[in-house]
């Protein structure tokens, strides 16, 4: 067993040997393959696709708000869009999006594993994944749903006569496709890590993906349940949760927001893995704090729990109950602000380079900490009862989400693009989307924080005529949003075929997926590696590469 | 499972060693690990409904013990003590499976997979009866002997045929795998160095039963449970 | 959990001598009869925690048995009790 090192990272010259991308040919060999790079490309394909049409769905909303009256869809059909945004964009693009794609692809390779503990297992989650979307998708052709994406009982289950079930199923078959994805990662980075390869040299992406599966893996259950007693309750016509035959129909909002509040966190951490791996890569400095920030993970994932029922404060919960909820919730912004912090300290005398994934997480860490703040707004009882339902709310998960969770997927695509690909991304290019995308973005959400707090409520195709301004201001920047999402999707199809080769280590970073080739072989490494660093030594590698480091 | 051989067979692989492993002790532990939390999520898959089940007993005690009042008490304890049963001589069969002993394996599996179908066969008789009683959720229920307690008894019924629903689908689920894992052991597949699925499968047929020593008091043995109706 | 033994694994060669499943059928046969008796007893309103009681030891027995004790069950009683915070003092006087 030889091992590779940092101090041979330089050397290392592409081999020209096979791929996981050229090793076989045609269609049956991706649709069957057990090659997790292979399953993480045909999500990030399947993934593509609803973000564009969960895409599509929020420009028609924008372009109807540009107006006061609701002249471009029926209040009807506008239900229907904001509906089919919201579950498309949460179950069936961000839920998956960095743990399929990025996860799926890099999480073995940094553990310098041949593939996950059951590859089987993940080509099944993804064909689960793929008929849950189809079953969900159908919907929209049958006519679609117009419940909201939270299905609240019971409009969903007695009142509402569109395809609530179908959609529901759909996202009850998409929630094993996360569990499996999560089962999957655990015991891949339990058992399948590389010689040397300690608990605490582990890249910070993997601690983040852990944490995630543990929610994957105990939330997504309680929701799949919930959901199967929805679909009895609207099948059957009993009344587990309607008030008219005895149910609660807060039962039904406690159990889906013990998962649905959760699922942010299987959203955001991931995010937050990808965050700290950038900023190491591009300050070319140890992450600030390593032990805080791979608990914080774990901090946030357990208390992550605890804090559901802030989103029913004024729905006739118990008051006592609410202000326990109020104050745990307090409790999540001490791991979120640790990692904040921690990447700010890294910051502070690092040799930053303005490279287009620095850009999103840069971008990241400013709009995720505005998410986060605002979110504290609302955690507090009574400012939460004068803003809820509003565009307050809106505004803040959308900083969360968008600014958050999607910014970071940008820039973990731009990042592992070189190891995915073998292929370069236009840099310019990258650089101009990624400032589009923090400029549009802020346009189209910081006037709904103030339209929210003015008191515009959310989910009306029509609105007073003092709120246009803001309104057209925000419709505004969703279209420079539009553009800085598209064009990424042109450069990086471009890039493919005219884009520079990139070599094994085009960012010149730590870690192991940085000693294999790219794109990597069928088996990740021709040897397996042996691990004789600690993760983001980069002092180190700066050294050994005999550069004079800027202290 | 079929098996990977790696790609150059230069050393002598065992030919159920996955690719993706380095050796046989790593695939064991992660397929136990893996059944572990797979476990871990269906706990939870369970206890969102029994958390339900909870709120509901709370609320409406009476009608939960008149709900449990028409259960077989006799059929859900031979049921407890078959699933039991059952249990013991699935953990036999992995030891005879760690033991190398093939024919002992079999003999064990096949007990499981017959107790396993006598649980069932009691259960579907539990269902027969219910539905002529007219206790199954819906147009069909006809059970009105408290009509001012009926729709919560009705819902108490949800719970009953969605809880034992959902145990009896493991148990077929369970059976399933108890023949793949017949056929595997009949042909010679297990021995000392290799028996993980026959675990596996174990941890899975524990659980099961467990689950049903739960649902067991819940649902059959409440009217005594210090709640009184009337 | 004990999980560092990526390069240390032999495959496990611990086997349970067979009067521990024994002695684990007999223990959870006889619980199951303990419940059921308990149930025919009105012992008011320690009823129903003794058939918890009872039925999380047999559990228990088995859990402990085989391999290693969950912490979801950690996340369930997280559930439990944070759902029961709001329904049990949905009613209580606000002062």
């Amino acid at each position: 067993m030889t091992s590779v090192t940092y101090h041979d990272v330089r050397f290392l010259e592409p081999a020209k040997t096979r791929n996981y991308l050229n090793v076989d040919y045609g269609a049956f060999s991706w649709l069957f393959t057990k090659d997790h790079k292979r399953i993480g490309i045909l999500y990030m394909f399947s993934i593509s696709i609803m973000f564009i049409l969960g895409g599509f769905f929020a420009m028609m909303m924008r372009l109807e708000l540009l107006t006061p009256e609701g002249d471009l869809l029926t209040s009807d059909t506008y239900n229907k869009f904001f509906t089919l945004h919201g579950i498309i964009m949460i179950f069936f693009f961000l839920i998956p999006s960095i743990p399929a794609v990025l996860g799926n692809f890099i999480l073995p390779i940094q553990l310098g594993a041949k593939d996950l503990a059951f590859p089987k297992l993940n080509l099944l989650s993804w064909y689960l994944y793929m008929i849950g979307a189809f079953v969900g998708l159908l919907v929209i052709i049958l006519g679609g749903v117009d419940t909201g994406w939270t299905f609240y009982t019971p409009f969903s289950t007695q009142y509402s006569n569109m395809h609530v079930f179908g959609t529901t199923f759909g996202a009850f078959i998409v929630g094993f496709s996360s569990i499996l994805t999560g089962l999957n990662f655990i015991v891949t980075i339990h058992r399948m890590r590389a010689p040397g390869l300690t608990w605490f040299r582990l890249p910070l992406f993997v601690w983040a993906m852990y944490a995630t599966s543990l929610v994957q893996l105990l939330a997504t259950p309680v929701l799949a349940i919930t959901l199967v007693m929805l679909m009895i309750e609207r099948v059957v016509h009993v009344g587990i949760f309607d008030p008219a035959l005895g149910g609660d129909p807060l039962l039904y909002q406690h159990m889906f927001w013990f998962y649905s509040h959760p699922a942010v966190y299987i959203m955001i951490l991931p995010a937050m893995g990808v965050a700290s791996e950038v900023v190491a890569a591009f300050t070319r400095k140890k992450i600030f704090g390593y032990k805080f920030v791979a608990f914080s993970s774990l901090a946030i994932a357990f208390l992550g729990f605890l804090v559901w029922a802030h989103h029913m404060f004024v729905a006739g919960i118990s008051v006592y109950s609410a202000m326990i909820f109020s104050f745990l919730s307090y409790f999540v912004a001490v791991p979120s602000a640790i990692k904040v912090f921690n990447w700010t300290a890294t910051l502070y005398k690092g040799s930053v380079s303005w490279q287009t994934p620095m850009l999103y997480i840069l971008g990241f860490i400013g709009l995720f900490t505005m998410g986060g703040v605002t979110g504290l707004f609302l955690a507090a009882l009574g400012l939460d009862v004068h803003v809820t339902d509003t565009y307050f709310v809106v505004a803040h998960f959308h900083y969360i989400m968008v600014g958050g969770a999607v910014m970071a997927y940008f820039a973990g695509i731009h990042y592992w693009w070189p190891k995915i690909t073998g292929r370069m991304y236009p840099e310019w290019w990258a650089r101009l989307s990624a400032l589009l995308v923090f400029a549009g973005f802020n346009l189209t959400f910081f006037p709904q924080f103030v339209l929210g707090y003015v008191g515009m409520p959310r989910r009306y195709h029509a609105y007073a005529p003092e709120f246009q301004v803001l309104n057209v201001m925000s419709t505004a920047g969703a279209s420079i949003l539009a553009l800085g999402y598209a064009l990424p999707l042109a450069y990086l199809l471009w890039s493919l075929r005219f884009g520079r080769k990139a070599g094994v280590n085009p960012w010149g970073a730590v870690g192991l997926e940085w000693t294999t080739n790219s794109p990597p072989p069928k088996d990740n490494f021709h040897e397996t590696p042996v691990v004789t660093w600690d993760a983001y030594d980069y002092p180190a590698m700066l050294k050994a590469m005999g550069e004079t480091q800027n202290v | 499972m079929t098996a990977v051989v790696h790609g150059d067979d230069e050393h002598a692989h065992h030919p159920f060693l996955q690719h993706q492993f380095e050796d046989l002790g790593q695939q064991h532990e992660a397929s136990i690990l893996g059944m572990w939390m797979f476990l871990s999520t269906e706990i939870l898959f369970f206890g969102g409904v029994l958390c339900a089940y909870w709120i509901y007993r709370v609320m409406y005690p009476q009608a939960w013990v008149l709900g449990g009042e028409q259960q077989n008490t006799l059929a859900g304890g031979i049921n407890t003590i078959v699933l039991i049963i059952s249990s013991l001589t699935m953990a036999l069969a992995v030891r005879n499976a760690q033991l190398g002993s093939r024919r002992a394996t079999v003999a064990m599996l096949i007990a499981t997979l017959f107790f396993g179908s006598v649980f069932l066969g009691v259960k579907g008789f539990e269902y027969t009866m219910h539905w002529r009683e007219g206790l199954f959720p819906g147009v069909h229920f006809t059970w009105h002997e408290v009509p001012e307690l009926a729709p919560k008894v009705q819902l108490f019924m949800v719970f009953y045929w969605g809880l034992t629903g959902l145990h009896a689908l493991h148990m077929v689920i369970g059976v399933g795998l108890l023949l793949w894992m017949i056929w595997r052991a009949w042909r010679g597949h297990f021995g000392p160095e290799y028996y993980g699925p026959v675990e596996v499968m174990g941890l899975y047929w524990h659980f099961v039963d467990i689950v049903w020593i739960f649902l067991f008091p819940f649902l059959y043995l409440i009217p005594h449970f210090g709640v009184h109706h009337g | 959990m004990a999980d560092e033994h990526r390069n240390e694994h032999a495959a496990p060669h611990h086997i349970t001598p067979l009067t521990t499943y024994i002695f684990v059928f007999v223990a959870r046969a006889a619980g199951t009869l303990l419940t059921w008796f308990a149930s025919t007893v009105d012992l008011g309103w320690m009823n129903t925690p003794i058939a918890l009681v009872i039925a999380t030891t047999k559990a228990a027995l088995v859990i402990l048995t085989w391999v290693v004790v969950i912490g979801s069950f950690v996340w369930l009683g997280v559930l439990f009790v944070l759902t029961f915070a709001d329904y049990l003092t949905r009613f209580w006087a606000i002062y």
